[in-house]
């Protein structure tokens, strides 16, 4: 079954490790929510799968494919959403879209951008450099900027961050929205309310590995706080 | 093949756009140029026949510290906002994201050269004429030289505190055959025999262009894994 | 994600007893010892041994330490630095790093030692500091490339992504120098040069005095090498324990 098969990764800095063996899997067209303090390693985790940061051990494989070798036909397929925005801000909204469609090798960019811009309804703003943006509109582009090139992984580092009640809600729904049985999607957040409706799985990941790992369905908030605290052992 | 080409094209097209847009950054490298040119000028005894070689000195001073500036911006341009990452989460082999950012600081290297040579011919009453050409053509050389190095060297540096300084620290010593060999020709071509000056020295600034493009490519990689 | 602290390791007493009841830093006291003596022996042939220079005189002893010196920080420190640079690269254990770094400071002490030694000599000699001779102008650039190499390693923080940009320059690094070397070579023939450079005829004798010299300064610079990383091993572990129970204590 084609998805994301994590087995006994660790990672260290130079200095002690920050993963110490962690074991995953995501099923394919799934969501899975991976929740943790701040820094057990949450960004770690999803550089690795992004091939950004190599493993010091361990086996990461991402629909078959070895993503320790990180090979462009991987990059292909994943879209990450981070905390930069990962945008130009001397640039205009379409450009930065234009100019990330060009590497991705997508067919007729410019058009390609513009679908973005409307299905995103920043077509107003899109002439406008993006230092004016606000921080939402920001995160919007950013939205926009990894949905290019229609990942079928897709890696989202603690989204819902800075963004207020209606950023969320969008965000909601373009999650919702993306679900189509065949897109993986991996989240993480140190929030535990956020995203427990929209997950299939969740995870949580602590002291380098991940400490619990069940499906999401019956889960209460309630139900689940205690289960972190409990697992955290605070 | 071509799809590299276009990638690195693209890059450099994006680099210097946001260059211009922020357009600070370019006037300030300019200016550096003319006020080195300026300053230096002041030690030396301009209207002076045989200066070819105070002339020559002022000269390159006055190319490499815009030049240096060029080469470092291109990385801490994707530094400042972050960006570095988002370009090696794109399907893009490595060794373009190297040439791409090389053709954007050589040419921005370039064109600063260009203008502080123009400031240089007028401040020194140098004649043009086929000789100045060639003295063209050598900044070409050392602009492709010092990118091709500076490039690498800034990727390095920029993941590391204390960039700027640094960066020339560890651009300079590489560069000293380049310097050496630009030196010479611009010596010859502002001297009396403009030609017979020159000998090898063209050859050694185009061996070293070369090789050193050839090693950047091939070691990359290993600085932006 | 903090870097790993630098420690300082204290005194001689904090290291413990090794072999033949020296100090633990001492990795192989054999060839300590041999170095030592080596050094002893060269120092005793350079300034009573050798024969005294005709027209030189005694200052030309520093020549028995100025080239051995030379050769070792142009040819197996900055060598090995590319060597052991190349093997981070390729093997990723972070020893060949220390090994790298280890060789640069070496190498770095042996340069400066070299520009140093030679202006000490040529002026009473030659009546000037500095030629431009290719030899010594070369050393000089090697010694800011691996000051660089030094400056970059000290800048960054410790660990594998520091291990490999330093491992780049030292390979770029490596690779420039013949360049340099020929490029000076090249100006200062064209040119006229400003003095016969030091080429003098080697007596026997005299070759042979150099010739210890050189093999002594050779193992001389295996024992720093590898006094010198078995320092930092011991450095990364203190930092490594320290991490650990620091994080058992819940900080």
């Amino acid at each position: 079954m084609p998805g994301i098969e994590i087995t006994g990764l660790r990672f260290s800095f130079g200095g002690p490790a920050v993963l110490k063996g962690v074991d995953l899997r995501v099923d394919q067209g799934s969501l899975v929510t991976i929740f943790g303090p701040n820094g057990t390693g949450k960004t770690t985790l999803l550089k690795i799968l992004a091939g950004l940061l190599r493993p010091s051990k361990g086996t990461v494989f991402i629909a078959g494919v070895d993503a320790t070798r990180a090979p462009n036909s991987l990059r292909r397929l994943i879209g990450m959403i981070s905390h930069q925005p990962y945008l130009y801000p001397q640039l205009t909204g379409r450009e930065n879209l234009e100019f990330y469609a060009r590497l991705y090798g997508l067919k007729d960019p410019r058009a390609k951008a513009g679908r973005m811009l409307e299905e995103l309804k920043m077509t107003a703003a899109a002439e406008s450099e993006v230092g004016t943006y606000s921080r939402g509109m920001q995160q919007r582009l950013a939205v926009a900027r990894a949905l290019l090139h229609d990942p079928r992984v897709l890696l989202l580092d603690e989204p819902f961050t800075g963004l207020d009640p209606q950023g969320r809600e969008q965000l909601s729904g373009l999650l919702h929205g993306l679900r189509d049985g065949e897109r993986t999607v991996i989240m993480t957040t140190h929030d535990l309310d956020e995203g427990l409706d929209l997950s299939d799985r969740v995870a949580i990941l602590a002291r380098g590995k991940v400490a619990l790992d069940l499906p999401a369905a019956g889960l209460d908030h309630a139900a689940f706080r205690a289960l972190y605290r409990e697992t955290l052992g605070t | 093949m071509s799809t590299a080409l276009r990638q690195a094209w693209t890059i450099a097209r994006k680099d210097l756009r946001c260059e211009l847009r922020a357009a600070s950054g370019i006037i300030t490298m300019v200016l550096l140029g003319f006020l080195v040119v300026l300053v230096f000028s002041f030690s030396l005894d301009p209207g002076t026949r045989d200066s070819a070689l105070a002339r020559s000195g002022v000269l390159w001073a006055a190319f490499l510290f815009p030049g240096l500036i060029a080469v470092g911006r291109s990385f801490e341009g994707e530094k400042e906002v972050q960006c570095l990452e988002g370009l090696l989460l794109c399907p893009v082999e490595r060794t373009v994201i190297y040439l791409g950012k090389l053709i954007s600081s050589a040419i921005l290297a370039l064109a600063s050269g260009f203008l502080v040579l123009i400031f240089f011919t007028v401040l020194y009453n140098v004649g043009i004429g086929l000789p100045w050409l060639a003295l063209l053509g050598v900044i070409v050389l050392v602009a492709l030289g010092l990118s091709a190095v500076g490039t690498l060297s800034a990727a390095i540096t920029v993941s590391v505190r204390a960039r700027g300084a640094l960066l020339t620290i560890i651009v300079l010593p590489l560069l000293v055959p380049l310097l050496i060999a630009a030196a010479r020709c611009s010596v010859s071509l502002l001297g009396q025999d403009p030609w017979g000056g020159l000998s090898f020295w063209p050859i050694m600034m185009v061996a070293f262009d070369v090789i050193f493009l050839a090693v950047g490519v091939a070691i990359f990689d290993f600085v932006v894994e | 994600m903090e870097p790993s602290r630098q420690r300082s390791l204290g005194g001689w007493r904090d290291y413990g007893r090794g072999k033949w009841g020296l100090p633990a830093i001492a990795p192989t006291p054999g060839l300590g010892a041999l170095a030592a003596l080596a050094m002893i022996f060269a120092t005793i042939a350079a300034l009573w041994w050798a024969p005294t220079e005709k027209t030189m005189g005694d200052v030309q002893r520093l020549f028995y330490f100025h080239m051995p010196s030379a050769w070792i920080a142009l040819g197996p420190a900055f060598t090995c630095v590319f060597g052991f640079s190349i093997a981070y690269l390729a093997k990723r254990s972070l020893k060949w790093d220390r090994y790298a770094a280890a060789a640069a400071e070496i190498g770095v002490i042996f340069t400066t030692i070299t520009l140093i030694t030679g202006p000490l000599w040529a002026k009473p000699v030659w009546g000037v500091y500095w030629t431009w001779e290719p030899r010594l102008t070369t050393t000089l650039i090697l010694w800011f490339i691996y000051v660089g190499y030094l400056l970059l390693r000290w800048v960054a923080p410790p660990g594998h992504k520091r291990a490999r940009l330093v491992a780049v320059y030292g390979i770029v690094g490596w690779i420039d120098v013949p360049i340099v070397f020929l490029a000076i070579w090249l100006w200062r023939t064209v040119h006229p040069r400003l003095l016969g450079s030091g080429g003098f005829n080697i007596d026997p004798a005299m070759l042979r005095v150099l010739l210890l010299c050189l093999g002594a300064f050779t193992l001389l610079f295996l024992y720093l090498l590898f006094v010198r990383v078995r320092m930092m091993e011991t450095s990364a572990r203190l930092d490594a324990l320290t991490a650990a129970h620091e994080e058992g204590e819940g900080r």
